[in-house]
């Protein structure tokens, strides 16, 4: 029998998922509510630690998913559970009965008007790292005319309570320095500063990067927040921080200050969500079923998670979490799905 | 260390055997935010006193912790409480009540 998979988000996690069930013989079926497919994969120019171009990676991904059925511009209208399956109206009229529910709802980017101080939307030389990405896919924006001097701002919408995010965002620290790295080498000549709280560059290779950014471009690394910007006369921007490590106030005149917006929770994800009756933690991603070793199982029998839905996750993460989901999946459909007569008891023992 | 009876200057090492947990908890009880600053410097950058005298609130947290209240007390003074470093902390210390705390508890002999 080949069971119905309904899975919800067109970014890397749902597409990696979509493949890997779709190898499995299951049916699948992925909607995404943006007319296009890939997420944020798709607006992005290329990844880190290795800058491979992130069209070559989607390309890849997209390959994979042949056969499965994809629906673009399409949201969910309505889901109610039957006895084991899901029963999902989608916006496009047709509807779905659905044996399994992946969620991969990924992430917002944080919006940057939100931290007024730091003036985008007010100073025209303020930009974020989605709009430095799509300058380096189309060299296209008016706010970059061979800058001399350019910022970079970590944690802008991470490690903020007063903006309601506590947590890290974890991708924006070695964004950062490949942003870095990259703006150097389009214009050699720049002199270029990341202002950091704590730099979180954990991952394989993350730290070469660092040091790549040190020794071959020259990036100055400066400890201590960004507080304060303000526009001179001359359109350049005045950047005022502390540099903690040496105890002092700083202030320095930019042409460019780069923002790293840092990851929310998808906005439609959570109204995904309220529709499946799916709690969140106060961080607001969604909450898996119980601690650290329940994995992509939400807290519903039947739906599941993948990606950023769960909160910060690199691609390889986001990757690896959805084929972690696939099999997750798997096993729900063969070892407790098909047995009618113990269902509700094998799911008490093992969702 | 040998204690050879004399020294031409103080030890401008960080002695954290000096330091006085008591007091540190008293301030505490009293403001428990000192307890959740991330050092990152915010308060010190938009400092309205620290433009023209020595003025830091991450750093006099920084030497009470390091055993040198008299040090922080030197840091905050002329501090205007004008509240600005409340308006760009990340972690929303309110960081004056914290100031006029730390020099009720730590002036007291």
């Amino acid at each position: 029998m080949k069971n119905n998979i309904l899975i919800i988000g067109g970014g890397p996690a749902g597409l990696e998922a979509s493949a890997q069930l779709q190898r499995m013989g299951y049916n699948v079926i992925l909607i995404e509510r943006s007319p296009k497919l890939g997420g944020h994969l798709a607006k992005w120019d290329r990844l880190f630690p290795d800058r491979v171009p992130a069209d070559e990676v989607l390309r890849s991904l997209l390959d994979a998913t042949e056969g499965v059925k994809c629906f673009t511009d399409t949201d969910i209208r309505a889901i109610n559970r039957l006895d084991k399956s899901y029963n999902v109206r989608l916006t496009n009229g047709i509807t779905v009965l659905s044996d399994a529910v992946l969620v991969a709802s990924g992430f917002d980017l944080f919006n940057a008007v939100r931290k007024e101080e730091y003036g985008y939307g007010i100073y025209n030389q303020v930009m974020t790292n989605a709009d430095l990405e799509a300058y380096f896919r189309t060299g296209e924006d008016r706010r970059i005319e061979n800058p001399r001097k350019v910022g970079f701002v970590h944690c802008v919408g991470s490690r903020d309570e007063k903006a309601g995010c506590r947590s890290c965002s974890k991708v924006c620290c070695a964004t950062a320095v490949k942003q870095a790295i990259e703006m150097k080498q389009a214009f050699p000549e720049a002199e270029v500063f990341c202002f950091y709280m704590d730099l979180r560059l954990f991952g394989r290779h993350y730290e070469d990067l660092y040091l790549e950014a040190q020794k071959e471009y020259g990036v100055r690394f400066i400890r201590g927040r960004v507080a304060e910007v303000s526009e001179n006369f001359d359109g350049t921007l005045l950047v005022k921080a502390e540099d903690t490590v040496a105890s002092k106030p700083l202030k320095v005149t930019l042409d460019l200050l780069v923002l790293m917006a840092g990851m929310r929770p998808s906005a439609s994800g959570k109204a995904l969500g309220e529709l499946l009756g799916m709690n969140v933690e106060d961080d607001g991603y969604f909450a898996v079923r119980s601690g650290i070793a329940a994995g992509q199982r939400s807290q519903q029998p039947g739906i599941f998670l993948a990606g950023a839905a769960t909160g910060p996750k690199t691609l390889p993460e986001t990757l690896a979490d959805a084929r972690a989901a696939a099999m997750e999946v798997d096993r729900y459909l063969t070892e407790v799905f098909p047995d009618a007569r113990n269902y509700k008891q094998l799911v008490k023992e093992r969702w | 260390m040998v204690d050879f009876g004399f020294g031409l200057v103080p030890s401008s090492r960080i002695n954290l055997d000096l330091f006085d947990k008591g007091k540190y908890e008293e301030l505490a009880a009293l403001e428990p935010d000192v307890r959740i600053c991330m050092a990152c410097g915010s308060c010190t950058a938009v400092c309205t006193a620290g433009k023209f005298e020595p003025t830091s609130l991450r750093e006099a947290i920084e030497d009470i912790k390091n055993a040198r209240a008299d040090k922080a007390l030197q840091m905050l003074e002329p501090c205007q409480l004008c509240g600005k470093c409340s308006m760009v902390c990340p972690r929303g210390i309110n960081t004056r009540h914290l100031i006029l705390s730390i020099n009720k508890i730590y002036s007291e002999k």
